[in-house]
């Protein structure tokens, strides 16, 4: 294949200018990896969150004036709960539990028993099946009035849509570390051609096509880009690796752990092969270009 | 075709600086040889520019191979260079390829298989007395050895056209008369050769006609054309 040929009749091995493109491409491959691997792990928090919370509702029931109103309540809701199409568990949660829950609220209060604590019924839901949730909550209401069910859609939908804020700043952040490698490319490439512009000039009275030439800068810039990758790759991996267990030893609560899926190390992976046809095809593109001026 | 080269009150200069060529018409027809001579700083070089597609004219019209070179595309021009071999007065060799490497450029650029291009530089080489220095570095070789190498470089793709700028200045005359032997037998193939030229000694060993620059304007003086010398016979007999 003589577009990818290793001789060369440019003296690359002389010239400086591509001496830090490894190492510049190592950096910026090392950015769009943990970005690429930020980009994998918020859209899989965002998929478990919602698929979680889009499961389940809430029901809570206002305070009756004694317990046997409260259990004469919850046991009416329940039913009703029970008797809906779709709904496929329904747990109501103990005082105790409640309590932990207001706790961060209401602190000492909340465990002295002295205030009216409203009754919390966990639904899990076929969302599918279930009818819509203004006519169970109307059911609900006639036989509790006061009866409230919240299926979590307003907070879901904030914190999904800051999920996807960051997903989008992750993706721009991974397009703009793109463009600078691209940028890096283009400006060692120029600054080749204008250290070989000598030997450029006899193999074009030769007869060398710019194809020809433009394909020698391709091969070097490719192979500078993969070697520069490959080092970022592994740096990359190497930070993810720790970060991940650093996550899982400290349990930083909220997140629910860095693991990323097997698409994930394989889309970091890819950007190996990806950095090396971008550094070809840069530097094929840039040569070709500037070569198209000369005479 | 019935014209190699065909210029048409060409001018040439350089930025805004004065014409360094003026109205020159000429043309060299396939099998011609000539010399161009003429003082330093008279165009020659200017001239060979022009030829080697190295320049384009500021005025007037230069054809080669029948093809006027303001109409050709930025693709057209490796075909046309393919055709036309260069002794460049600096010899212009590329310092970080050995002596075969640089004779085999030409062909390697115009996609000829390694097997092929070894026996034809290695043959080439030997004849021009460098078979001890294939393998050297330019800056190894002594100016004539460099010169040879240019040489070989010009003529290893057999071209349709050949300019050789200068190409007897650092050798002796042993070896000058041999490559002029080279050229003429190249010419005798059917190669129109030009040689810039200070070698008095060189044009009078041959009848070729001589273009004479003067103050950037040319004119042409036609001796009987015959042979001077015998020829040597050349490797490869038929690609030569």
């Amino acid at each position: 294949m003589a577009l990818l040929s290793r001789r060369t009749d440019l003296p690359f091995e002389r010239d400086d200018s591509s001496r830090y493109l490894p190492w510049l491409t190592a950096f910026m491959v090392f950015l769009a990896s943990l970005t690429l691997a930020g980009v994998f792990a918020i859209s899989d928090l965002a998929g478990t969150w919602d698929k979680g919370l889009s499961e389940t509702l809430t029901v809570q029931l206002p305070a009756g004036e004694d317990e046997r109103t409260d259990e004469r309540r919850a046991a009416a809701a329940i039913k009703i709960l029970e008797a809906t199409e779709g709904v496929e568990e329904v747990a109501l949660l103990p005082p105790r539990q409640v309590r932990e829950l207001l706790k961060p609220w209401l602190g000492a209060a909340a465990d002295a028993g002295q205030l009216p604590l409203p009754q919390i019924i966990d639904v899990e839901i076929d969302r599918d099946g279930i009818p819509a949730l203004a006519t169970l909550t109307e059911q609900l209401r006639r036989a509790v009035p006061g009866a409230a069910v919240d299926d979590h859609g307003a907070w879901m939908s904030g914190f999904l849509r800051a999920l996807r804020s960051a997903e989008a700043i992750a993706v721009l952040i991974f397009l703009l570390v793109g463009v600078a490698t691209v940028g890096t490319i283009v400006f060692t490439t120029r600054a080749g051609l204008g250290v070989h512009r000598e030997v450029i000039e006899v193999m074009h009275l030769i007869g060398a096509h710019d194809r020809y030439i433009a394909a020698q800068f391709a091969v070097r810039s490719m192979m500078l880009g993969l070697r520069g990758a490959a080092m970022g790759i592994i740096a990359a991996a190497m930070v993810l690796i720790a970060f991940g267990v650093l996550v899982e030893f400290q349990g930083f609560g909220v997140l629910p752990g860095i693991d990323l899926s097997l698409g994930a190390w394989i889309a970091v992976v890819l950007l190996l092969p990806a950095t090396g046809l971008l550094a070809w095809l840069t530097a094929r593109i840039t040569v070709l270009r500037s070569l198209a001026r000369m005479v | 075709m019935d014209e190699i080269v065909r210029f048409q009150t060409v001018g040439l200069r350089y930025g805004m600086g004065p014409e360094v060529l003026q109205d020159l018409s000429f043309t060299l027809t396939p099998g011609s040889f000539h010399f161009l001579t003429g003082e330093s700083g008279a165009g020659k070089s200017s001239l060979m520019r022009l030829m080697y597609l190295a320049k384009k004219p500021t005025r007037g019209s230069v054809s080669l191979f029948g093809r006027d070179i303001a109409s050709l595309r930025h693709d057209d021009y490796p075909t046309l260079r393919r055709r036309i071999g260069v002794v460049f007065q600096e010899f212009r060799l590329l310092p970080h390829q050995t002596a075969f490497d640089n004779v085999a450029l030409p062909l390697r650029v115009s996609g000829m298989r390694e097997k092929e291009i070894k026996k034809h530089v290695e043959e080439l080489l030997t004849w021009v007395g460098l078979e001890e220095n294939m393998a050297a570095w330019p800056e190894t070789l002594s100016g004539g050895q460099q010169q040879r190498v240019a040489i070989a470089r010009a003529v290893i793709a057999q071209p349709k056209l050949l300019l050789a700028d200068e190409p007897t200045g650092n050798v002796d005359d042993r070896i000058a008369a041999r490559l002029l032997h080279l050229f003429e037998e190249l010419n005798r193939l059917g190669t129109t050769v030009v040689i810039a030229t200070h070698n008095k000694s060189l044009i009078s060993s041959s009848l070729h006609p001589i273009m004479h620059l003067e103050g950037g304007r040319l004119s042409i003086e036609d001796r009987e054309s015959e042979p001077a010398a015998t020829v040597e016979t050349l490797p490869r007999s038929g690609r030569l």
